[in-house]
């Protein structure tokens, strides 16, 4: 047996330590400064569609401790406390994700710009892409153009109905009851991430129903939509965007309606962090951030087929 | 019977979907951004072969097929049924034609191949991967025309037609690969 070894040759390993050297000395070269946020906290994510991994009681006495799926809510407590342009390269954890572009730990990089919008992040991103992959071709879509070209129906004022028959037609009878947003997660997973073009795609505008912790604001033609943007490489998933919401209590209703969402999915339940409505109730600079995957970039750069190839220990050899 | 959920699913996991025994190809997790996760998976189903491609959602089950590949002996064809027998309990098991499939051109009696049995019944026949067969019926053999590489059809003891070299003849045994139905060579012993 031969499984002690790494997933990876040495060219990849190689590649790993280039790569992250790159990303540290691009934004060193643009006065960002690099933050080591915690990756054990006592609360996490409420979202009901991450799920966090549990620890033993961190100290004795306390309730359990979660590995962090992302840092974004230490980030931006730091945000909060004036920190100015900030990124985090680091690992994040997310209960069961594994698979050929999954794994429960990863490399992400997270990096937020004050005062920026989702249009100047996604610019700095096509240039952070851009010099790791000489000539990369780069296209920019509002999410709705996507649906239009490709589903020929408007995601955001289409009947529910029209989604879960669409979904029902590409998924299966499993979805004839679903939610709007899981139905254009769905449709857009199946239908459009196929026909993305080669290189790096941007899509923006995503509906309101997929918000997450982005502000939302009416698009020029008068429908609701959230200022969250998505990248893909190659067809794969890559980056996820937001205009940060900056009002606490906006938040704080988000993530009640999470909870009930877990309660009704009969997932345990995640205690909300109040340190992180604190910092924006204290006041959260208008800020601009994206976590990008690294792994899934490695993958793409050395045109592997699964994470496995370029991680040296991916889940299957831990 | 048991039922598996989508992070159970493996290839070669037997499980029931419509109502018909499938065993998994492949199976890929899918998770988008913020979204739900589902599960896009490639199964066969066992009774028509045919490969289909299925989204379920992360943490749906289907409930295990009662499928199971037996080694057996091919016994006889008695017209209507082929018989095939369990070597260490002598028990015998009647398949249907259908069930023989593609299979009953390659079988002689006493050969060993594996039989599924869905439920207890002969549910498809696979043959060896390789075996041996005399030729009954090609055109007469062309001595000196081995380096030539033509090849003739020629019909094998159990009915199936394969193409040959040309200097073959009939009463020559060859040695046939089942799964792609190509001639490997003469046989070496028989």
């Amino acid at each position: 047996m031969n499984d002690w070894q790494p997933g990876t040759g040495l060219d990849s390993l190689r590649q790993r330590g280039r790569v992250l050297c790159e990303l540290r000395s691009f934004f060193q070269q643009r006065n960002v400064l690099e933050v080591d946020v915690p990756v054990l906290a006592t609360t996490s994510v409420t979202d009901c569609n991450i799920d966090s991994i549990a620890t033993l009681p961190v100290t004795s006495g306390e309730s359990a401790g979660y590995l962090q799926t992302s840092p974004e809510y230490f980030m931006k407590r730091l945000l909060a406390a004036g920190s100015g342009d900030i990124y985090c390269l680091g690992k994040a954890f997310r209960h069961g994700e594994a698979g050929s572009r999954h794994n429960p730990e990863f490399t992400l990089l997270e990096w937020y710009r004050c005062g920026w919008d989702e249009h100047q992040l996604m610019a700095e991103l096509g240039e952070l892409i851009s010099g790791l992959i000489p000539r990369v071709r780069i296209e920019k879509h509002s999410y709705a153009n996507l649906f239009i070209e490709h589903l020929e129906l408007d995601p955001h004022q289409a009947e529910l109905s029209s989604l879960q028959q669409l979904a029902v037609k590409y998924g299966s009878d499993a979805w004839s009851n679903e939610n709007r947003a899981n139905c254009l997660d769905l449709l857009f997973s199946l239908v459009i991430e196929p026909q993305l073009a080669d290189g790096l795609v941007l899509v923006y505008d995503y509906p309101a129903c997929q918000a997450a912790l982005a502000k939302c604001y009416s698009d020029p033609r008068d429908r609701r939509v959230s200022r969250r943007f998505e990248a893909f490489l190659n067809r794969v998933e890559l980056a996820n965007g937001y205009v940060e919401l900056t009002d606490g209590q906006e938040q704080a209703s988000r993530f009640n309606a999470d909870q009930q969402a877990r309660k009704v999915a009969g997932k345990p339940p995640m205690d909300v962090d109040q340190n992180l409505l604190a910092a924006l109730n204290s006041g959260l600079p208008e800020c601009s951030g994206v976590a990008l995957g690294v792994d899934r970039l490695l993958m793409q750069i050395e045109g592997a087929a699964s994470l496995d190839q370029v991680m040296p220990f991916s889940w299957s050899r831990c | 019977m048991a039922n598996f959920s989508t992070n159970e699913f493996r290839p070669g996991l037997k499980v029931m979907l419509d109502g018909d025994p499938c065993s998994i190809l492949e199976n890929d997790y899918v998770k988008p951004g913020k979204g739900q996760a589902f599960n896009r998976v490639k199964l066969r189903n066992l009774k028509t072969a045919r490969v289909l491609e299925k989204t379920f959602k992360s943490g749906e089950s289907l409930e295990a097929a009662d499928v199971m590949d037996t080694d057996m002996q091919y016994l006889y064809n008695d017209g209507d049924f082929w018989c095939f027998m369990e070597p260490d309990t002598f028990e015998q098991h009647q398949a249907t034609e259908n069930a023989v499939g593609d299979a009953l051109q390659w079988l002689s009696e006493q050969d060993m191949c594996v039989v599924t049995l869905y439920n207890g019944a002969p549910l498809s026949v696979t043959p060896p991967n390789h075996v041996e067969l005399a030729i009954v019926e090609t055109d007469p053999g062309l001595r000196g025309d081995t380096a030539q590489g033509g090849s003739k059809p020629a019909k094998l003891s159990t009915g199936a037609v394969v193409k040959v070299p040309l200097f073959l003849d009939e009463g020559d045994v060859i040695r046939v690969d089942t799964r792609t139905g190509e001639y490997q060579g003469r046989a070496t012993s028989k």
